[in-house]
């Protein structure tokens, strides 16, 4: 068992130093953790970096395991903060409202997962898509999955994918307004549904409920996670 | 000459063999199938927006009610991620029962897929056959779990409680069932679980058998599955299928061998692989695999007899203390309430884990800020890109083929829509 790791953490190195041989001059950053590998690339390289992954023989990624959004605006913001607590005294009350910074460079990005079944690796891609109007090179052209998954992409974060032949909506309903998985789109929605009598048809109304923490978010700093943790040092390929 | 114009018909979201709520615009010219446009999301209920308001373990359950036809696989690729995020794992007798019932997940799984394709081109029988034998698997299921299908039974550092010792019986009879029915029914069940899992090993390949003699030579099956929805196995890789859906098309892929889980470099199985990647292939794929998941699930029944041990890790900053603990010991109560009041806060980082679903890779992205609920949770579903092949696999071919394509993908819309 102990030997088989070891071997795959050396594949995975074999891997980390081929992509930083290959992609030194594109400005790409890869970040090693354990067991695995995330490689950032600018925008505008995106195009020219992934068919060599595709086809170049160190690679080999043939295929296009998973390709989703992430919206960073609120990330390491949490609801309720007690690390004072034993001095000051906290509440019990959750501070609901997250700052969103709606034109972070960083906020949105794509992040893709590439395995290679020749080589038996795997990879993470990820592209920053800008803030407020996110957009990045449909990835398409290289991979054929990533027609919907690009699509799902669009709907729930509002991605544009440069050069996508059919980008519409694919999970929501259809007339839809707003990209739900937004962190600045609410759990509860926007809008309800329901049959109006005297109209004789469905209408929408603004929601009625009311939104509601049960467990708040907290971030704990825990001690024992920091010397195996998966964050890892990063570098610059 | 009359004039002659393509024709848009609207297949769905109410038709029995659209397996669940799919909605199908299809373009025909006559009868032939110019384009298909599966319209999803009918059933979409945000379930990684829902998980990413919710402590890690309070979403197992979401898990289960993705592909609800193969729920413990599902609870399985996401509790590992947790574990890789934690960097915990579970010990080996825990390993052992997720191979088994990974295993007994994949048989239900197929079982339900055959049940389903079988009757939408044709072959009514089958269909009830296959409910009996998931009869007894989801006894399973319910007697480890207490549920028949939503079983929230993984846990991130093992599973939520070993074996019982005790199979439960039917009790009592009725107008419906006499004494003597509820007798020969109580027959395997009167041991362990483990006793009456090895009896349905033992009677599970017959039953194949007989799956297969009603189907594998039947002239209208081979007349509506072969050369249907042919992939080449360079498109197979392109449209990034996985699952029985790649075997299917010649490419020896299987993640139990390739990137091994669970107990699965421990056990004896081969991986059935396709040649012409057309519906019927995937068909004798998904019949042999019930046969190798039958092989690991008497392997594990052998060696979980003999090895008695945790099914779980030991640390109560993840898993709960038992309830007797509790009573007299202050700190399991105090781990009892954190745990379940704010739940446990991984490190900041990005994982992915996946397994192998009956349907092919499921897998879990999961950001993490170091919160006590994850950043983002992705999950990828074996079955979107399945679904999104649709058009590309049902081209040039007859309406009645689109039937039989969907039912080769063997789509399920909790997982597609999520």
């Amino acid at each position: 068992m102990a030997t088989e790791s070891l071997t795959r953490n050396a594949r995975l190195d074999a891997l980390a130093a081929a992509i930083r041989e290959h992609f030194a001059d594109q400005g790409c950053e890869l970040i090693q953790a354990p067991g695995e590998l995330t490689l950032i690339v600018p925008a505008e390289r995106l195009l020219a970096v992934a068919p060599i992954l595709r086809d170049h023989a160190d690679f080999r990624f043939e295929q296009l395991i998973d390709l989703c959004g992430v919206d960073y605006a609120a990330y390491g913001q949490s609801e309720w903060t007690t690390e004072e607590a034993s001095f000051t005294g906290f509440g019990r009350g959750v501070d609901r409202d997250l700052e969103v910074e709606q034109d972070d460079p960083k906020r949105f990005a794509v992040v893709s997962h590439l395995l290679s079944l020749e080589h038996n690796h795997r990879l993470r891609l990820r592209v920053y898509a800008g803030g407020i109007q996110p957009m990045v090179d449909s990835l398409i052209s290289v991979w054929a999955a990533a027609n919907w998954f690009e699509r799902e992409a669009f709907d729930l974060y509002g991605i544009l994918f440069k050069g996508h032949p059919d980008l519409r909506r694919i999970l929501t309903d259809y007339g839809f307004v707003g990209h739900p998985f937004r962190k600045d789109f609410p759990l509860i929605g926007q809008v309800e549904m329901r049959y109006d009598p005297e109209q004789a048809r469905v209408i929408y109304e603004p929601v009625s409920i009311e939104p509601r923490v049960l467990v708040p978010r907290v971030i704990r700093e825990d001690s024992r996670y920091l010397k195996n943790g998966v964050g890892g040092e990063s570098s610059d390929a | 000459m009359p004039e002659i114009r393509n024709y848009t018909l609207n297949f769905g979201p109410q038709h029995p063999s659209a397996h669940g709520v799919l909605r199908l615009v299809l373009e025909l010219d006559g009868e032939v199938i110019e384009r298909a446009d599966p319209h999803v999301g009918l059933l979409h209920r945000a379930t990684e927006k829902l998980a990413e308001y919710k402590p890690y373990n309070q979403s197992i359950g979401y898990m289960d009610r993705l592909d609800y036809v193969s729920m413990m696989c599902n609870e399985h690729g996401y509790v590992r991620a947790i574990e890789k995020l934690l960097g915990v794992e579970p010990p080996v007798r825990a390993q052992y029962i997720r191979t088994l019932f990974d295993e007994i997940t994949r048989i239900l799984n197929h079982l339900m897929w055959l049940a389903a394709h079988a009757l939408d081109i044709g072959a009514m029988s089958v269909f009830l056959y296959c409910f009996r034998e998931r009869e007894d698997l989801m006894d399973c299921y319910e007697a480890v779990s207490g549920a028949r299908m939503h079983a929230t039974y993984y846990r991130p550092g093992g599973v939520h409680r070993d074996l019982p010792d005790r199979m439960p019986q039917y009790q009592g009879s009725s107008k419906w069932h006499s004494e003597r029915t509820i007798a020969k029914r109580n027959g395997a069940r009167q041991g362990s679980l483990l006793d009456f899992i090895e009896d349905f090993t033992e009677r599970f390949p017959t039953h194949v058998d007989e799956y297969e003699t009603l189907l594998t030579d039947n002239r209208i099956w081979k007349q509506r599955t072969v050369d249907i929805g042919v992939v080449s196995p360079e498109r197979a890789t392109q449209l990034g299928f996985t699952g029985p859906m790649l075997r299917g098309s010649g490419i020896a892929w299987d993640l139990r061998k390739k990137q091994p889980y669970a107990a699965y470099d421990k056990v004896d199985f081969d991986i059935p692989v396709g040649v012409n990647g057309d519906c019927y292939d995937r068909y004798l794929v998904r019949m042999e695999e019930m046969r190798q998941s039958n092989r690991i699930i008497k392997h594990c029944v052998d060696w979980l007899r003999v090895n008695p041990g945790p099914v779980s890790i030991d640390d109560h900053k993840i898993v709960p203390p038992k309830r007797a603990e509790m009573k007299g010991d202050m700190e399991a109560l105090i781990h009892h309430f954190k745990l379940f009041t704010e739940g446990y806060c991984p490190p900041a980082g990005e994982v992915y884990a996946a397994v192998e679903a009956p349907k092919g890779e499921f897998g879990c992205f999961i950001v993490s800020d170091g919160a006590n609920k994850p950043y983002r949770l992705k999950v990828r579903a074996p079955g979107f890109p399945h679904l999104a092949a649709l058009d590309e696999m049902s081209r040039g071919h007859m309406l009645a083929d689109v039937v039989a394509i969907i039912g080769t993908l063997d789509i399920v819309f909790g997982e597609i829509d999520r």
